[in-house]
């Protein structure tokens, strides 16, 4: 019995030392660009379900989700096993009021807010502590220019963490995935558009690439 | 009286006798009082981070509910070969910190940042 419980543990110890451990891609970037779409695409691409509702109404995501063991193959056969975490939009001010605007009652409206600021500090966490790899997401009708975004990418890149930018919403007529490239000219930048699938392939692709 | 807005201007020596969480404790200790802090010199990115955390944690319902931030991004010539070699990003540079509730940035450039400041 005693040797059955030493062969165990040495076992389970092995196991630990080598077993590969996967990385954390997380999806970072401001509120409504579309991270929980692309989270649950690629979960759907991938594994077949998805993560996270999604919603027009900002701070829809609240927690961090991860999704393990997403298995990506790359068009040379080469593929990367990662867990994707989906984490709640980036800000630095929340106000319960804005959520008034979009018929939500004050109390729902006050625990929404308080659960969207336990969840952008969660976010935060995850990123200095947990995560090996970003796609940063950014709507490309949007300024990229605004300071969270200049922010982020200054503190993924203090950890020398790799990135993919993801271009996203260039089914709109307004898109302009040309603005974002020349905002970040330092990384890759990949326009897709997740609620049409446009691009995706591209995506999968650089990640194969640039994720380990 | 006269009312206004107080506007604390913060050099970078007065930083950099602060340990990291002293200096977050200070900007966001007088943001949350309504003032508005402008360093001479801006916050690591480590401490950018740890700054929008604990903003999020000290979000109160009809009180003080987050900061306005708007910095020039660090000059590459001031990443010093060993910062270089040891992977250091500089910090930014002139930096405004102030509450949401009262200033909102309007137009920044390269060399230009515009904010309006609300009394209200």
């Amino acid at each position: 019995m005693v040797l059955g419980q030493t062969t165990s543990r040495i076992s389970k110890f092995l196991q630990k030392l080598f077993r590969k451990r996967r990385s954390k891609i997380g999806i970072y970037g401001p509120p409504n660009a579309g991270k929980t779409t692309l989270a649950n695409r690629i979960a759907r691409d991938w594994l077949g379900d998805a993560v996270g509702a999604v919603s027009e109404i900002p701070h829809e995501t609240r927690r961090a989700f991860r999704k393990q063991d997403i298995c990506i193959t790359g068009s040379n056969g080469h593929s990367i096993t990662i867990d994707i975490v989906d984490t709640p939009g980036v800000t630095t001010k929340i106000d319960y009021k804005e959520f008034l605007e979009y018929g939500i009652e004050r109390e729902e409206a006050i625990t929404r807010a308080r659960e969207a600021t336990e969840g952008v500090a969660e976010a935060m966490h995850w990123l200095r502590e947990d995560i090996d790899g970003v796609i940063y997401m950014l709507d490309s009708t949007a300024d990229p220019f605004i300071q969270v975004n200049i922010m982020m990418i200054g503190i993924i890149e203090s950890r020398h963490l790799p990135v993919i930018i993801a271009a996203n919403k260039i089914d709109l007529p307004d898109a302009s995935p040309q603005r974002i490239k020349g905002a970040f000219p330092q990384h890759p930048v990949v326009p897709i558009s997740c609620i049409e699938g446009q691009n995706i392939e591209e995506l999968y692709e650089k990640m194969v690439q640039h994720f380990r | 009286m006269m009312q206004g807005i107080q506007i604390d201007l913060i050099s970078e020596e007065r930083l950099a006798d602060l340990t990291s969480m002293e200096r977050i404790r200070l900007i966001l200790d007088r943001v949350r009082e309504g003032t508005i802090v402008i360093l001479e010199r801006g916050l690591a990115p480590e401490e950018q981070s740890r700054l929008v955390e604990m903003t999020m944690q000290e979000i109160l319902p009809d009180g003080f509910n987050g900061i306005e931030i708007e910095s020039y991004p660090a000059k590459a010539e001031e990443t010093h070969l060993i910062a270089r070699l040891l992977g250091r990003k500089p910090p930014t540079r002139l930096t405004v910190i102030g509450p949401a509730n009262h200033i909102r940035m309007i137009r920044k450039d390269k060399d230009l940042i515009s904010a309006w400041i609300s009394t209200g």
